[in-house]
């Protein structure tokens, strides 16, 4: 299991798919109506080595109550920008396209969070601030501090990708099916 | 006073579903993971086990998607269905959103505008069946899994076809409805009839299945697409099959997709000095 911490270096670049590690440090929250706005007006934080969490949290006062993953590909055509600004890891549930694994390549790396595991992600996080918070809960980024979330990295930054993997064998399992 | 009854079994129904899996799901799920042999999998089984007692503990909601909402009325003959029943409902679902609380993920379909409590135009959907007891079953559902479902107009002379389009919706699906999955099958029926089977179907216990339902589950498994996509021996923990007689020309099939988050509750309504 790999320690990480944000702001995050080149030691994204070592990472390979499959990898587990644990993710602490800053981190923010960004669905669809968040990158739409950046790509708009910019990044209101800090791109720099930063780890984007794509998750629409539930937001209690100033709680964390629950913190899944939403699924990643929704963001396969809007993401790219935030790479090229520094940004070093994504987090999500399901993978990406080939386009984002593409753009991966020497930057940074897709890493998987269980999807639905909501109450273990928000056990380990505080909240820290918001932006943009007129998108509504969902779709407002949210600044967090994270203490050891438990990740494997689903895309790495070599081209190495677990879900295309799974795929391939998935569509060829499937064909023997249909002519068994 | 109906109304009042009704809003406080729906919310407790709520708040019993997204906090807690029903005990057949559970037993099914640990037997799906003392099975599994693959290293990334059986890591994606620990986050599952820890985000459960983490929901149980912390008594928060197991999924941050709390689901659009579906209820399941039984209603006892000396009760009459009235509208204080669906008001009721939403009543409890208002309440729950505030109180637990609820994502609001309930949206104009066309201009998007989140109403903020989970209710508007025709959700909750409520189906009332009569009964012997008057209960409340909440079944939260949850978007990912929901947009994976499908449904086909087969030929009558397709039958074969059912396991293969079962097994497809999987493929397409792939990591996204959040697997290890819980397959709810209609067979039979109408257009609309067939996904209420398919929706049905979610309610039986999981953690048994016929010869046909087993059959199904062990093709699916068979892609290998394992929890989140990220590969293993179990996509699927387990397929329930739900058939309606169908026109003599038709063959509808309708695959709802469970994310492993299949939650259901059900509650019992107050009714002392209501019959």
């Amino acid at each position: 299991m790999t320690e990480l911490n944000t702001p995050l270096g080149d030691e994204v670049l070592s990472l390979r798919a499959g990898d587990r590690v644990h993710l602490s440090g800053t981190i923010f929250t960004a669905r669809d109506e968040a990158h739409l706005r950046m790509i708009k007006d910019g990044v209101p934080f800090d791109p720099k080595g930063a780890a984007v969490y794509h998750c629409g949290p539930v937001i209690k006062g100033s709680r964390i109550v629950a913190a899944g993953p939403t699924t990643s590909a929704r963001l396969n055509n809007i993401c790219g920008f935030l790479l090229n600004e520094g940004v070093r890891a994504f987090i999500g549930k399901g993978g990406m396209g080939e386009n984002v694994l593409g753009a991966l390549f020497g930057k940074g790396v897709y890493l998987a969070y269980t999807g639905g595991c909501a109450a273990l992600a928000a056990s380990r996080m505080k909240l820290k601030g918001v932006f943009f918070e007129d998108l509504g809960m969902a779709e407002a980024v949210w600044v967090i501090d994270m203490d050891r979330l438990p990740l494997t990295v689903g895309m790495d930054s070599r081209g190495g990708d677990i879900y295309s993997d799974v795929r391939r064998r998935a569509a060829d399992r499937f064909k023997m099916i249909n002519n068994e | 006073m109906l109304r009042e009854r009704v809003a406080q079994a729906a919310e407790k129904a709520v708040r019993e579903a997204e906090i807690h899996l029903p005990p057949d799901f559970l037993r099914a799920l640990e037997k799906t993971i003392s099975k599994e042999t693959a290293d990334v999998a059986k890591a994606e089984y620990e986050n599952i086990l820890e985000n459960l007692r983490q929901a149980d503990s912390l008594s928060v909601p197991i999924c941050q998607d709390t689901g659009l909402h579906i209820f399941f009325v039984t209603l006892p003959p000396k009760i009459p269905l009235s509208a204080d029943i669906y008001e009721g409902i939403n009543d409890g679902l208002r309440e729950a959103t505030k109180d637990i609380p609820l994502r609001p993920n309930a949206v104009d379909p066309l201009t998007r505008r989140n109403s903020g409590d989970n209710t508007g135009e025709m959700t909750p959907a409520v189906h009332i069946r009569p009964g012997e007891k008057f209960t409340i079953t909440a079944v939260p559902k949850g978007g990912g899994s929901e947009n994976m479902s499908r449904l086909s107009m087969l030929l009558p002379s397709e039958t074969e076809k059912i396991k293969s389009f079962v097994v497809e919706t999987m493929l397409v699906a792939g990591g996204r409805p959040c697997p290890p999955v819980v397959l709810g099958v209609g067979i039979g029926s109408t257009f609309d009839g067939v996904a209420a089977l398919a929706k049905e179907a979610l309610l039986e216990p999981v953690d048994s299945m016929d010869e046909y339902e087993q059959e199904l589950c062990d093709a699916v498994n068979s892609l290998g697409i394992g929890p989140m996509g990220l590969g293993g021996d179990f996509t699927c923990i387990a397929v329930k099959v739900k058939k309606g007689y169908c026109h003599t020309a038709s063959l509808p099939v309708a695959v709802n997709v469970q994310c492993w988050v299949n939650r259901r509750a059900t509650v019992e309504v107050d009714t002392e000095g209501l019959l």
